[in-house]
């Protein structure tokens, strides 16, 4: 399948970035492996690519005071084996290595991943269970967007169109777990739980159980008044309105994320 | 839009449509048919080649991204009359069926085992996840790699 036709320009700065994408219908390129697809099948058909895959100065992770920050070009293999990940934000580093295969991973970017706003986007979920930042530039500067603020819907984030993603930002947390159910290998989870102990709670995240990622506050609740696993993974669902779709039935996702909620909570 | 980009050690200067996937241009352009297009939804991974030593899969990269890259593909591998060691590792473990997928399998081992030169059978596996092979032939392909590990020894 043959995209349709579009302009493409290579930004060497981000501020020449910002600026191409003051045209309507312009649209950021990092490592495709999102959009590409998209243009393939023509569901997406922008007039212009705006080409930040260059910009190798947001290619880092790096201790930035109690905080990790990660560029938003940084790619799935660079993560899945960077050792200030593996010792200080392990989660990410695991999750990261399991993006869809190694082919994938040497061109797919974090930042690409979490633009495009997949609701069942692994790393978007574990970003939001970590109570993750996110730092955009824009024409009026540097703007930080707070996880919980920065998936708005169905492929839709808090990010404007003439703004990129530059970073995000995570605190050190030891351990964590996500487990996702998938149909076969390498499918999107049908439904994904992240669970890990930030900041003195357990925070637990959901993937595939509504319009964006998700946080179980229900569990995060219950488990701060002292409710088991077993109880507090109960009310997995509460809230989410998980959709029907090839992969399953509401239903079956509100019990798969109440299995799978006990099973993290259990582990972690 | 101008390019130029180095597929197995010759330079190529072309001026292409931004929308030509590299696979495309391989093909097309420049008549490398060994590079399989099998699904064109970034699955199968029957078109993978190598950019800057790294697998790819090239229906998921716009030529123009490739730009300045160097590019490897299975035409590349064999040199001097010899296959490959990855080449001769399949072609003694008879790691092929209808051999539509092998391509991409064998530019998928070569990253793999630049990677991680001793791989375990798991690692293996997961390694060629990207690569399907509809004959199911899996069991050989593997068997291809770990022979291909031990003669790089």
């Amino acid at each position: 399948m043959i995209p349709a036709a579009f302009e493409y320009a290579r930004a060497g700065s981000i501020d020449e970035a910002i600026e191409l994408l003051g045209r309507e219908d312009a649209k950021l390129l990092a490592g495709g492996h999102s959009l590409i697809p998209l243009l393939r099948l023509r569901f997406a058909r922008p007039s212009l690519l705006v080409d930040i895959g260059r910009l190798d100065d947001l290619r880092y992770v790096r201790e930035d005071g109690d905080r990790i920050a990660i560029g938003a070009l940084s790619r799935h293999c660079d993560l899945a084996g960077d050792p200030v990940l593996t010792k200080s934000a392990p989660l990410i580093a695991h999750v990261a290595g399991e993006v869809g295969d190694p082919q994938v991973r040497h061109r797919g970017t974090i930042g690409g991943s979490v633009s495009h706003g997949d609701p069942a986007s692994d790393l978007g979920t574990i970003l939001l269970t970590l109570d993750a930042d996110f730092v955009a530039h824009g024409p009026d500067g540097e703007r930080t967007i707070a996880g919980t603020e920065f998936f708005t819907g169905p492929f839709e984030t808090a990010l404007g169109q003439q703004e990129l993603l530059t970073e995000m930002r995570v605190p050190r947390v030891d351990g964590g777990i996500y487990l996702k159910h998938v149909r076969r290998a390498q499918d999107w989870a049908t439904v994904g739980v992240a669970a890990a102990r930030v900041n003195g709670g357990v925070n637990v995240g959901l993937a595939g159980m509504g319009g964006t990622p998700l946080r179980a506050r229900a569990v995060e609740e219950a488990l701060a008044d002292g409710a088991s696993p077993a109880d507090a993974a109960a009310r997995a669902a509460e809230g989410a309105e998980p959709p029907t779709d090839v992969s399953g039935s509401a239903e079956y996702r509100a019990h798969l994320a109440q299995v799978l909620t006990r099973q993290a909570l259990e582990q972690l | 839009m101008k390019i130029a980009i180095t597929v197995n050690g010759e330079r190529h200067e072309a001026d292409v449509e931004p929308r030509l996937l590299l696979a495309y241009f391989l093909r097309d352009n420049l008549g490398l048919k060994g590079t399989n297009v099998g699904c064109d939804t970034s699955s199968c991974g029957s078109c993978t080649v190598l950019i800057d030593g790294e697998s790819v899969k090239s229906c998921t990269v716009l030529t123009v991204q490739a730009d300045g890259s160097d590019v490897t593909t299975i035409e590349g591998l064999a040199g001097d009359g010899a296959l490959h060691p990855v080449q001769q590792a399949f072609h003694e473990n008879h790691a092929l069926q209808c051999g539509f997928c092998t391509p991409g399998f064998v530019m998928a081992t070569v990253s793999l085992l630049q990677e991680s030169p001793n791989p375990s059978e798991e690692e293996i596996r997961l390694g060629l996840e990207g690569n399907l092979c509809r004959c199911t032939g899996y069991h050989n392909i593997v068997n291809a790699v770990q022979s291909a590990a031990k003669a790089a020894k």
